[in-house]
């Protein structure tokens, strides 16, 4: 691995070495490392791109880490990953997409993650999303994820996407079952004429179940940003989402929330705010002795940590 | 000790009222040189407007401001801020995601150890265990933002200290703690503080008070000199006097 695709690792993985645990790196549409554990096998699927991570029942305190670099200007793949969690397993999944893009065709990758989780697992879900590279092609991602939770599941869904992608929309659908819950935390930034679109449906199917969906996100300069959620309560269960939107200078945000309620005890709420950066807290922070630009900075940095 | 010198001269400020021009600001002349100075005067008078304008936040439509003889009129409020004025607003502000301990690395300037901000916390009463990594966001209280408001103001320790009724929006029992702050700061400042105040208590600390009433100052002197004029001023309609 060279160091442009070292770099886009640390980026996404956080990684500076082999990780622990399973893993799998996937370089320029090809495997660049696998481990497996005992609990948990990685296979290549035979039929597309992609794998299939099967993880023990009863597995504790194990992680995956999957991530995808493309260095290679002009590259465009799709794969299909599928997560098969088995009973009380407790795991870390830790994806995450880098594109470094020198040239000037575009370099694509649209990841498709399904996650079967089974009773009473838990699971917590990481996916960082990055770009670099100076050359005038663009960075698309167009990530898709498909969660299934059993009766008792949890899944924690952390998404980040902060620089650099150029072009994205991510798709995320799930069915939750009794007794179990889904949190999604998205975290956007865009900036130039960056495009970011995010869709999410989620179908609350069991009582007792409950989803929270929070999307914070900042769009500066000209760049697009629509947000779009639709949770639909057919059990007793507990639904929330949130849109959370700073805009500045020439950006556009759209905030498109649904809620449908099937069941007398579905509580669901949804509640979506777009604005600048208040004046008040620029100027707090300003008589405390920074610039205009620092205090923005501060104020960006703050809201999507 | 160095006295710190604020000078304001001919200081007006009017802002439009449906299109009507409203004076708010008359020729304010002043000249803060004691380690404690009161402002109070009924609501409405001009105390906020003045407090703005000393930090940079609002722009007079007349007059100069000068700190230590030099002038600062066409300062930005970040050139004030790093000449040594520091203003605690009167509603202090909520920040999504930036911490308590963020806020007051800022305000003193450089990154602080959780040992020093659980000493500038304890100068107002807090306990840095519960505060340190919280956000300054809505989860905290209006006392709770209001001490911390004043915490980063004596961690950046500047040669102006400007509070804006810093017993507002918090609830009696509160403000008898708070009285302490104030007065120990008093005993340890190395420099001026300006308070807007209705407080009594606040009064009795002031070496100085200064009594505003409808956009002009209309008596500066000790609490004794003040005082009686204090109470004739806004006086009440017939109406609600009669009601009082």
């Amino acid at each position: 691995m060279d160091a442009i695709q070292q770099n886009l690792l640390e980026q996404v993985a956080g990684l500076h070495e082999i990780p622990a645990g399973a893993y799998n790196i996937r370089a320029n549409g090809q495997m660049a490392a696998r481990n497996t554990t005992a609990n948990i096998d990685i296979i290549t699927k035979e039929d597309k791109s992609g794998i299939d991570i099967r993880i023990r029942p009863g597995t504790k305190s194990e992680s995956v880490h999957i991530p995808v670099v493309l260095s290679q200007s002009g590259l465009k793949e799709s794969v299909y990953n599928d997560f098969f969690v088995g009973e009380d397993a407790d795991v870390t999944i830790i994806a995450g997409c880098g594109i470094h893009n020198g040239g000037s065709a575009a370099s694509e990758h649209s990841g498709i993650h399904r996650f079967f989780v089974d009773k009473n697992a838990k699971v917590r879900y990481v996916e960082k999303h990055y770009g670099a590279g100076d050359g005038n092609g663009e960075r698309i991602m167009n990530p898709t994820t498909e969660i299934h939770l059993a009766d008792g599941a949890s899944l924690e869904m952390e998404t980040v996407q902060i620089k650099g992608i150029d072009s994205t929309k991510r798709v995320t659908k799930a069915e939750i079952g009794e007794k179990a819950s889904l949190v999604i935390h998205e975290k956007i930034m865009t900036h130039g004429r960056q495009y970011a679109e995010t869709d999410f449906t989620v179908d609350v199917n069991g009582d007792d179940s409950s989803v929270n969906l929070i999307s914070r996100s900042v769009a500066k300069e000209q760049s697009r940003q629509l947000f779009k959620s639709k949770i639909v309560g057919n059990g007793k269960c507990q639904g929330h989402s949130e849109c959370d939107a700073i805009i500045m200078d020439g950006a556009s945000v759209s905030a498109i929330p649904e809620l449908t309620a099937n069941n007398i005890d579905a509580n669901l709420i949804h509640e979506a705010a777009i604005g600048k950066i208040a004046g008040e807290q620029l100027m707090k922070l300003m008589t405390l002795g920074l610039t205009e630009k620092e205090a923005e900075e501060q104020i960006v940095n703050g809201f999507l940590k | 000790m160095v006295i710190n010198m604020l000078e304001l001269k001919g200081i007006c400020f009017s802002a439009e009222d449906e299109s009507r021009e409203v004076e708010i600001l008359n020729d304010i002349n002043l000249t803060i040189d004691d380690r404690f100075v009161a402002v109070t005067g009924p609501n409405g008078s001009g105390k906020s407007t003045l407090a703005k304008i000393i930090a940079g936040i609002l722009t007079p439509t007349a007059g100069q401001i000068f700190l230590d003889g030099v002038d600062i009129t066409d300062k930005s409020i970040t050139e004030r801020a790093n000449m040594g004025i520091s203003f605690a607003f009167q509603q202090p502000v909520r920040f999504k995601g930036i911490t308590v301990r963020e806020l007051l690395s800022i305000a003193s300037g450089r990154e602080a150890s959780v040992t020093e901000i659980c000493d500038m916390l304890s100068e107002v009463g807090l306990c840095a265990r519960d505060y340190v990594n919280r956000e300054v966001n809505a989860s905290l209280s209006g006392g709770e933002l209001k001490r911390i408001e004043i915490a980063m103001i004596m961690a950046r320790g500047t040669k102006v200290s400007i509070f804006d009724e810093p017993e507002a929006g918090i609830d009696l029992w509160s403000f008898q703690n708070l009285i302490r702050v104030f007065e120990k700061m008093y005993e340890e400042i190395n420099g001026s503080i300006l308070i807007i105040s209705h407080q009594e208590r606040i009064l009795n600390i002031a070496d100085k008070i200064i009594l505003m009433a409808d956009g002009q100052i209309k008596k500066v002197g000790s609490k004794e000199e003040v005082m009686p004029e204090l109470l004739g001023c806004g006086q009440p309609c017939k109406t609600l006097a009669d009601k009082l």
